[in-house]
């Protein structure tokens, strides 16, 4: 009884310092790559090749979820706020549920999903097929050509991605609204304008989505670099991406919101 | 070279349109533009109470916006509210002896704060003060004032 006890005490205390143990690498790693920055600005061309894989290809599916999302938004909300016969204020809703939450936040579980996964896979297949220890042999410190430049685009690219998010998703709204459910144009954009706030909204959001960026690509190439170099460790990488940056972005957001929004 | 002239395009579409939502973001959807009308004189106005009103509020004469409210304070000594008015350049001759009145947009709406011009020949100028200023309506207030009324009326039959 007594000795179950203890080896179920010893089970769990083996999982809390594998987690530390990994948190710490996931710093450590961070450093690494922050002391290796300087390195981007030197070769932007890789940097320019990242921001393809990462920005260009994932255009598509941010646009095309940001014009479904906006258009579903101004369906849902014409249909509550034409109960209080204020559909006018269709615009200011719309804009303003985009700019502060769903499209950083959206964005971002997005972006985990088509750039997250693949940065990890990327890594994480250089790592099993032995490339990275190949450029350690010629003196090439993979972290930095490697690592950095998909670092630096995804940090560049979320906060564009979220943006276009947003600007889409409101024309999407503009679309359903003025398009097919005859709310007023006019009024639709000025309650827009007089209700969000370039500082408070706008601002935010933005803050919002390169702290997303930020965390999202950081987990994404730790994970990579951290995978275990077989077939099976490269796909559960690639899972823990997508699963952590989820839980991290959702969480994160929550105390952003709350620093940014609760107190007045 | 070709391919690598293609990706750099492609690189730079996507900054373009990144940066395009960000000017659209700021620019149509928010209220970046009217932020520029700072230029402005300041008025100030003291009221016994403000109800809702908030910074950033319409200053309005008939309906037409002039300006914004800029700061709500409170004095001690005669515990009124301060709430100072930004009125834009454009308009200048306002009356020194108009009234500043806080009233509600709609049933729900957000307060605003609405000028009635007086027929003084002396214009307002910056730093002045409103002398004539009407309070906010409390709901709370009219309610117990039309239960109040009611009870008397019973109590006389």
């Amino acid at each position: 009884m007594l000795d179950a006890m203890i080896d179920w005490l010893q089970g769990l205390g083996r999982k809390a310092l594998s987690i530390f143990e990994r948190l710490g690498r996931a710093h450590l790693f961070l450093w690494r790559v922050m002391t290796g920055l300087p390195q981007a600005f030197a070769r932007p061309g890789l940097v320019v090749a990242q921001l393809y894989s990462v920005g260009v290809l994932s255009m598509v599916i941010i646009v095309v979820s940001g014009l479904t999302v906006g258009m579903v938004l101004g369906l849902q909300m014409y249909n509550t706020l034409s109960d209080f016969g204020s559909e006018e204020s269709l615009g200011q809703v719309v804009a303003l549920t985009l700019v502060r939450e769903l499209g950083p936040v959206v964005a971002a579980l997005l972006f985990s999903g088509r750039a997250g996964s693949a940065l990890t896979a990327e890594i994480g297949l250089m790592k099993a097929t032995e490339q990275l220890a190949g450029m350690e042999m010629m003196a090439v410190d993979p972290l930095k050509r490697v690592v950095v430049p998909r670092f630096v685009a995804g940090f560049i690219a979320m906060p564009l991605l979220a943006a276009i998010f947003s600007a889409v998703g409101v024309m999407g709204g503009y679309f359903v609204g003025v398009g097919l459910l005859g709310v007023d144009g006019g009024s639709f954009w000025s309650t827009m304008q007089s209700r969000v706030d370039w500082h408070e909204d706008v601002l935010n959001g933005i803050i919002k989505s390169v702290a997303f960026g930020f965390v999202a690509t950081w987990i994404a190439v730790f994970e990579g670099f951290d995978a275990l170099p077989t077939s099976e460790g490269v796909s559960r990488a690639t899972t823990r991406t997508v699963v952590h940056t989820a839980l991290a972005v959702l969480g994160l957001d929550f105390i952003l919101t709350a620093l940014m929004f609760g107190v007045d | 070279m070709q391919q690598t002239r293609m990706v750099e395009i492609a690189v730079g579409f996507f900054m373009a349109c990144g940066f395009a939502a960000l000017f659209v973001l700021a620019m149509k959807v928010s209220n970046i533009a009217s932020i520029g009308d700072n230029d402005g004189y300041a008025i100030t106005a003291d009221f016994d109470n403000i109800g809702g009103l908030k910074v950033r509020a319409p200053v309005t004469i008939g309906g037409v916006r002039i300006g914004r409210v800029i700061n709500i304070g409170f004095d001690e000594h005669t515990y009124q509210a301060i709430v100072t008015l930004k009125i834009e350049n454009q308009y200048q001759k306002l009356p020194t002896d108009s009234t500043a009145s806080i009233f509600t947009a709609g049933l729900l709406g957000e307060q605003y704060v609405s000028l009635e011009p007086g027929g003084a020949d002396t214009y307002l100028k910056d730093g002045d003060r409103v002398k004539l200023t009407q309070s906010a309506l409390v709901m709370e207030q009219l309610i117990g004032r039309f239960l109040f009324q009611k009870a008397s009326e019973g109590n006389e039959k």
